[in-house]
């Protein structure tokens, strides 16, 4: 970043994360800010407003310690801009992208506006490939698929996040060259070090790029992280043509950042006093994902966010499930049985499944036995329900043969270690072992050839 | 232009712009920002300054930066080329834009010529409207019109041959007339009448085309939470529906779906004319993460280019999707303005814009004396899948026609997850006379049952759920029987069967009559003594069967499927 000449030292107001700065001229709206405070210590921010000679300025690391009276502000006439490129890979920094390895900062070959430009809808190539997580739950029943955008739905005390770092850490595509941009946001520091050191490995084999904000780092820093997690991501991927899978977590942790700054610019609150832009903004981050025709790599995009009260009509999981393609939802019961990962398969969904799985994708069969896995589970709750009003023994044997697919889904086929890297072939396997349980009668969505093939009597 | 001085800014918040302004500036002129040249558009005027809502990042404008009045409203520029194009809110063409769309860019010029052929001669009076010859496209009539306020003799008319859409190709009364066109956008074009809206449109979805079916010239909201399965039920209305014209508008909604969109339509084959589906579609696409000003333009540009198609005399139908979208970009820049928030921040202007859009649908007599229609459907995304949001509210009362997506059903997989319950068409009473002058007088009687049947078993559903069905009586039995029969006979319909995803009228009317046949036959045996048990498992499978097993405008099929289930139940059958 270049800076002005030029320091502005007339700072009038401070108020929550925002500071109004008089006597400017020639600053541009979404610029970016040096602060340097009377002790030396320097300060980020960006350009929120511009009135005439007045700038309202948000700052990063929060207004806390800051005396209007000996403070200088420089503008960067741009805004911001970071250095790209695979130096980033095997590197771990804190969320304004500072490295906290130890090592040198990071630099690149070029730099790119963390604000990112969107792509040209014509350009886009429809998302039609898998990244394989080992994690059979979503491989089988809600495949991910490259350029897609699919989050985890969570509620707190919910191992969400040790899913997302086991898929962070296990992901693959199909042998072509795969990074990781793992970005944390208000992790605690017993959970950042966690991540840490469940992802060392793939970190130390450079694959991976780890951005770590803490629960005690400005609250506003939040809403810069996963910016240069993505725009780290769309070079690694449109210009070094890699697989790239970026985890964004918790993004709620992200919406109430959000939301902090427009109360303190006094906006006009929507649902739940968040900004009526969030869902803009948040398009503005999911967005980011996809392919791009004549460049060979992709970017996928797994948020992942905890519903608050476990409310899935909050704003933040709304208005995500409105912009992503499907969703991962866990839920409370599985997690009470001890299933891990405790994923609500009926509630999931892979929109674009169809299109990255199957004859050619994944394995002929897939398709075909994930719908009728879920076919057979959404039956199964149904007798499970009717269990609960008439008892067991009304029931058809049929129906108890439901219940025992049930029982065999959360702990033949769900459940899983969080360091279990499961191929896809032994998960279809499993899969099929739980289909067995039914009568072939009761398996009408799978042809007949494939039941013959995979002895089913 | 150049002579003017340029206006300074005063201030920038986002896309919210202010102007240093001393005159010649009109109310909703167009204003192109800094040395970009970024548009945008005045939204108020006062003391000496003019606001702008701009339609692109607006990153690094200054106060002080020049800004310069082009004079008039946002126009869109209309011609052949927009045939089988996609474009952005503001009816750029994104097809030359590059990866990534950056501020300030955008051009049209790409040297196609179309061929023109002249249909009145030099000396000829024409009024405005006057047809003066048409243009060859792969799909669709296209015609040359004077253009609206232009009446006179023909001076001068072009002979046959190809042209660029810029090339004058007559001058009727002074006025040059080129294939090309420019319109304001937020004006609705001038017709010569509203006339009733009677004839059907043929949507190809079962549900609809049945229970709540839409009438050319008429306006539907489409409300449906996230994974109703809202935008895959649009998409199949554009693939399939009888229209000559379609706009499909991606307001604010994902990049995939749009790419996905666009190579599904250039794909398709067209049953009508036998080219691409594309060559008849108009897209207009602005997904969620482009800028959000464009958005709120993109419905009003959408709705212009239909309304330049239906002056040819053609029936166009404009799917936005999604209205809620648009809604929160009004909210947006009217937060930004400080204009005091009704519901949920929305301004209190949210009900009279909604309104003025859908009020641009209509089956009209255009200025040239033919009859043409612009049909909107616009989608809704409720937060939250609550109904009681405004927009959805709002909408609600504008619209003529409701398909509301029911989320239980959804998750039941029952597609399209349309709500009969929630749902409603104002068109149906206007439609019956229509279907019985065409030759299908069964059609009304045909509704009505169906809609009681679907009654009656929602009801008993309830009651289904509280003591179980074999405690109910044997005539109720039967009527619940019924609803599934219909349920999955006839309302399901799946966008992914290669024989089912579109269904003429005469197959939609075959089901029906099938699936009533055997409900009264199966009613009959319950009156003359069969237990209601013997009856319910009779295989009724071929019945359930039929719309996927038969082609799309198979009758004799379904007839013939009927028949063998009214076998099975023959007295003399199984049971």
């Amino acid at each position: 970043m270049r800076w002005s000449e030029v320091e502005c030292t007339d700072v009038r107001e401070l108020r929550g994360p925002l500071a109004v700065v008089g006597g400017v001229t020639g600053v541009g709206w979404d610029e970016f800010v040096r602060i340097t405070l009377g002790s030396g210590e320097r300060r980020h921010g960006l350009v929120l407003e511009v009135d005439r000679d007045l700038a309202v300025l948000q700052v990063l690391e929060g207004t806390a310690g800051i005396d209007p009276t000996a403070v200088r502000v420089a503008f960067a006439s741009s805004p911001l801009r970071i250095p790209v490129g695979p130096g980033w890979l095997g590197r771990v920094c804190n969320g304004r992208g500072e490295p906290i390895d130890g090592g040198p900062p990071v630099f690149g070959a070029a730099e790119a506006e963390v604000g990112g430009t969107p792509i040209n809808p014509v350009r886009r190539v429809p998302p039609s490939e898998p990244v394989l997580t080992g994690v059979g739950a979503i491989d089988v029943l809600t495949t991910l698929v490259r350029g897609q955008k699919l989050p985890i739905f969570s509620a707190a005390g919910l191992p969400h996040l040790e899913l997302a770092v086991q898929i962070a850490a296990q992901s693959t595509a199909g042998g072509e060259e795969f990074s990781v941009v793992f970005a944390g946001m208000g992790l605690t520091h017993a959970d950042a070090s966690f991540v840490r050191g469940a992802l060392a490995e793939r970190s130390a084999a450079g694959e991976l790029v780890l951005l770590l904000n803490t629960a005690d780092d400005p609250v506003i820093e939040r809403l810069l992280t996963p910016r240069l997690a993505l725009t780290v991501a769309e070079h690694l991927a449109f210009d070094g043509g890699r697989h790239v899978l970026v985890v964004m977590t918790d993004m709620t942790a992200y919406a109430e950042a959000l939301r902090e700054v427009s109360a303190a610019r006094g906006e006009i609150p929507a649902r739940r006093a968040y900004p009526g832009y969030l869902y803009s903004d948040l398009a503005s981050l999911y967005e980011r994902c996809g392919r791009i025709r004549d460049r060979s790599g992709s970017v996928t995009v797994l948020p992942v966010l905890t519903m608050p009260a476990g409310d899935i009509t909050h704003p933040v999981p709304d208005l995500t499930g409105y912009i992503t393609e499907g969703q991962i939802v866990l839920t409370r019961e599985a997690h009470a049985r001890g299933v891990y990962p405790p994923v609500d398969a009926l509630s999931s969904l892979s929109r674009l499944m169809r299109k990255g799985a199957g004859p050619g994708r994944t394995r002929e069969d897939h398709l075909d036995v994930a719908a009728q896995l879920l076919a057979a589970l959404a039956r199964a709750r149904q007798v499970r329900e009717l269990a609960d009003l008439i008892g067991r023994p009304a029931l058809s044997p049929t129906d108890l043969r439901y219940l025992e697919l049930d029982e065999a889904f959360q702990l033949g086929f769900l459940a899983q270690r969080p360091d279990e890297n499961r191929p896809l072939d032994a998960s279809l396997a499993l899969a099929w072992e739980v289909l067995r349980t039914l009568p072939r009668g009761q398996l009408a969505m799978i042809p007949s050839e494939l039941l013959d093939r995979h002895g089913v009597a | 232009m150049g002579a003017v001085t340029p206006y300074r800014i005063l201030r920038v918040a986002g896309p919210l712009v202010e102007l240093a302004c001393s005159g010649d500036i009109a109310m909703h002129d167009v204003v192109l920002l800094g040395d970009a040249e970024l548009p945008g558009e005045v939204v108020a005027i006062g003391g000496g300054v003019a606001t702008v809502q701009a339609y692109e990042y607006t990153g690094g404008l200054a106060p002080g930066h020049p800004a310069r009045p082009r004079g008039g409203p946002l126009r869109a520029a209309l011609g052949p080329w927009l045939l089988g194009g996609v474009f952005d809110g503001l009816l750029r063409p994104l097809a030359g834009a590059g990866d990534r769309l950056v501020p300030g860019g955008g051009s049209r010029a790409d040297g196609r010529t179309w061929r023109f052929v002249p249909s009145v001669e030099p000396g000829a009076r024409t009024d405005e409207g006057g047809v003066l010859g048409t243009v060859t496209t792969q799909a669709v009539p296209f015609r040359v019109l004077a253009p609206p306020g232009c009446s006179g003799p023909v001076e001068r008319i072009a002979p046959e041959g190809r042209y660029p859409a810029d090339a004058v190709l007559a001058v009727v009364g002074g006025t040059e007339v080129r294939m090309a066109a420019e319109w304001p956008v937020r004006t609705p074009r001038p017709v010569r009448a509203r006339i009733d809206a009677v004839e059907p449109l043929h949507t190809g979805q079962r549900v609809i085309d049945l229970l709540f079916p839409v009438a050319l010239g008429s306006t539907v909201a489409v409300p449906g939470g996230f994974g109703t399965g809202k935008t895959v039920l649009l998409q199949q209305i554009a693939k399939w529906c009888h229209a000559d014209v379609i706009i499909y508008v991606g307001c604010g909604e994902r990049g995939n779906e749009m790419a996905d969109v666009i190579a599904e339509l250039a794909e398709l084959d067209d049953p009508r004319t036998g080219g691409r589906l594309a060559d008849r579609t108009v897209v207009v696409a602005n997904t969620s993460n482009m800028p959000m000003m464009a958005r709120e333009a993109s419905v009003h540009t959408g709705v212009t280019v239909a309304e330049f198609f239906r002056d040819m005399g053609l029936d166009v139908v404009v799917i936005a999707d999604s209205t809620s979208r648009w809604a929160e970009a009004l909210r947006e820049f009217a937060s930004r303005m400080g204009e005091l928030p009704a519901e949920e921040g929305y301004p209190a202007r949210l009900a009279s814009e909604l309104a003025a859009f859908y009020e641009r649908a209509g089956a009209v007599r255009t200025l040239s004396g033919a009859p043409g229609t612009v049909t909107v459907l616009g989608a809704v995304s409720p937060p939250g899948g609550d109904l009681a949001e405004p927009v959805t509210a709002h909408t609600e009362r504008f619209v003529r026609c409701l398909w509301t997506l029911d989320r239980e059903l959804a998750y039941a997989r029952h597609y399209p997850a349309i709500s009969w319950a929630g749902s409603f068409s104002r068109d149906a009473a206007a439609l019956s006379t229509a279907r019985a002058r065409s030759g299908d007088p069964s059609w009304a009687r045909h509704r009505e049952q169906v809609a009681a049947l679907l009654t009656e078993a929602d009801r008993l559903a309830d009651l289904v759920e509280l003591v179980g069905l074999t405690a109910l009586p044997d005539q109720e039995r039967i009527s619940v029987l019924a609803g599934r029969l219909v349920r999955e006979g006839v309302l399901q319909q799946s966008a992914l069967s290669a024989r089912d995803a579109y269904c003429a009228p005469e197959k939609t009317a075959a089901l029906v009559e099938a699936v009533l046949a055997v409900a009264a036959r199966c009613r009959q045996l319950v009156e003359s003594g069969t237990p209601a048990d013997a009856v319910e498992v009779v295989d009724f499978t071929p019945l359930l069967r039929a719309r996927e097993e038969t082609g799309p405008r198979s009758a004799a099929g379904v007839a013939a499927r009927r028949d063998a289930v009214l076998q099975a139940l023959a007295p003399g059958g199984r049971p």
